[in-house]
């Protein structure tokens, strides 16, 4: 479980994260969501410590975030933020493999191999596997990147906005295999989404934030309301139930 | 793969090297070779310490247009050469005695690497172009103050500074060798423990701590050896940072790997050949009537363009 305890972070004045508290529930797919600028990527940075906290405590079960090990903590928590740049040219296959790098320190033995391919075909990126990652699309090589994360084999995976340029197939694609990993392997999945949809469909439990602080927090069927979500985003949403899922509409 | 394209390159560089030390000989060659070799030694560890430097700059910085001189350390070596011949005198202790100023260099070189990296580097959310503008002003604030002093010191103490401001394989502090070959021994044998997680530092801050990288503290030793790096190289023949910015991208061209150890290799290689090949051009072909510095700046330039274009298309 992860439990955040009254954090904050400001960026000169301006509170991003303001005195927030929440528990992640473990085994299970938590979504963040949110208008622009309600904190959520910056609170998943701070869970995954990559930045720091200005007040608060985040323990990670029962450890405090702050006294881990980093080496150690690479084994237990992963993290994918939304932009990634590279300078260096890297085959898909060679950027999986990294995600073995905490375990093995560069020296990949056959288990991390076996671990690196599971991975590739988990995503479907076995045909481009030698590709270059500078010749893929956008939604390609954000699909490398998961099966980087993947491979990292942690308990608690963070994910900041994997959807971004993904067409519709791979979303799909990407939350039924973010599904998989908790039901069948009892990962922790969070992810800051902002398809609404999605978020309603596949997980767990959602966590809405506004402006720093937490808004709603609770069951996906409970916060998938016309009038909590109003709360959320200032807007009218209809909300109907489609094959026992509940679709929001919000286009017109 | 590798393998073959680094023995390619050592081999090309065994051959320039032997040209270098056994053809044109006269008949003195008791007296041509040994000094040949002490040149060739320096430009073996000048080449390796700028191939080696420029790369850590580069993966820590997350880009390839960049050499360590923008963050103004080879013209920190030129203002503190300039101030202790300007405040001591050019036949004081600090100043005549090789092995002290070199290690004063060092220390002070360092240092500045260090607060460099305290006020920059350690900064949330630091910006590239935030380091950059930086660097270029104090290098600038750095030049001017040398040429400052420069310009109100005794002529004669001036040759002395001059003798320093320019990259050239003609005057080699060769006093200078034995300490520079100990500092690079035991440099390369404290970067070892580094190369894995250079290779990872590769992917960007934010990766490499989510592999469990302390990002802190191995981008502030590998800029301390940055530093002792310019400094080694500078000593011995001066300024020649642009030098690192064309054989580091020439060998992640030529050898398309991510793999640090690969990298330095070979670029140490291309390093070599550039420079033996260089000299060789200057001395053979030229007889001198040019400097080593106007043929690597203007090949360096050239492909400097290029790499720039290339950039903007992408």
């Amino acid at each position: 479980m992860i439990q955040i305890k009254n954090v904050t972070k400001q960026f000169g004045n301006k509170s991003v994260v303001d005195n927030v508290s929440l528990n992640i529930a473990k085994g299970k797919i938590t979504s963040f969501i949110g208008p622009n600028g309600a904190g959520k990527s910056t609170l998943l940075s701070m869970m995954s410590r990559l930045s720091a906290v200005d007040s608060g405590d985040i323990y990670i079960d029962d450890q405090k975030l702050s006294k881990c090990k980093s080496s150690e903590l690479a084994k237990k928590i992963s993290i994918l933020k939304q932009s990634n740049h590279i300078a260096i040219k890297l085959t898909v296959r060679e950027l999986v493999s990294f995600g073995r790098f905490p375990y093995s320190q560069g020296r990949l033995t056959k288990e991390d191999w076996t671990f690196v391919d599971e991975a590739i075909s988990y995503m479907e990126l076995t045909d481009i596997q030698h590709k270059y990652l500078d010749q893929l699309s956008g939604g390609q090589q954000q699909r490398a990147y998961i099966a980087m994360v993947i491979a990292q084999n942690t308990e608690y995976i963070l994910l900041d906005e994997p959807l971004n340029n993904l067409d519709m197939k791979h979303s799909v694609q990407i939350m039924k295999v973010l599904r998989r990993l908790t039901d069948e392997l009892g990962k922790t999945v969070v992810i800051v989404i902002h398809d609404i949809n999605f978020a309603s469909c596949y997980s767990d439990y959602i966590v809405a934030l506004k402006d720093g602080r937490v808004v709603e927090d609770g069951a996906a069927e409970h916060i998938i309301d016309s009038a909590v979500l109003r709360g959320i985003y200032e807007m009218d949403i209809t909300i109907q139930d489609i094959n026992n899922n509940k679709i929001c509409m919000y286009y017109a | 793969m590798h393998k073959v394209k680094l023995g390619i390159l050592s081999a090309i560089s065994l051959i320039l090297i032997l040209i270098f030390l056994f053809t044109d000989m006269g008949n003195y060659w008791e007296y041509v070779v040994p000094k040949r070799t002490i040149k060739l030694i320096a430009i073996i560890l000048t080449g390796v310490s700028i191939a080696v430097s420029t790369i850590i700059f580069q993966t820590i910085t997350n880009n390839r247009i960049l050499t360590p001189s923008i963050i103004g350390l080879d013209s920190l070596y030129m203002l503190i050469q300039t101030f202790l011949i300007f405040a001591f005198g050019s036949t004081s202790a600090v100043v005549m005695n090789k092995n002290i100023n070199f290690l004063l260099c060092v220390g002070i070189m360092v240092l500045f690497a260090g607060l460099l990296y305290k006020f920059l580097f350690k900064k949330e959310g630091q910006n590239i172009y935030f380091l950059l503008l930086v660097g270029l002003v104090l290098g600038t604030l750095f030049q001017s103050f040398s040429s400052f002093m420069q310009v109100i010191i005794d002529p004669n103490e001036f040759l002395v500074i001059q003798d320093r401001m320019f990259a050239s394989f003609n005057n080699i502090h060769t006093d200078l060798l034995t300490i520079s070959i100990v500092l690079l021994v035991l440099l390369g044998w404290y970067l070892s423990r580094f190369i894995k997680y250079l290779d990872v530092l590769a992917l960007g801050r934010e990766q490499a701590i989510n592999l469990g990288v302390s990002y802190d503290h191995v981008v502030k030793r590998l800029l301390i050896v940055v530093a002792v790096l310019i400094s080694i190289s500078t000593a011995l023949v001066g300024p020649i940072t642009f030098l690192g910015l064309l054989v580091a991208n020439v060998a992640y061209q030529y050898t398309k790997t991510y793999k640090h150890i690969t990298l330095f290799a070979g670029s140490s290689f291309l390093s070599i050949i550039a420079l033996v090949g260089g000299v060789l051009i200057v001395e053979r072909v030229f007889t001198f009537s040019t400097t080593l510095s106007v043929i690597i700046n203007f090949i360096g330039g050239v492909y400097f363009i290029y790499l720039l274009l290339k950039e903007s298309k992408a």
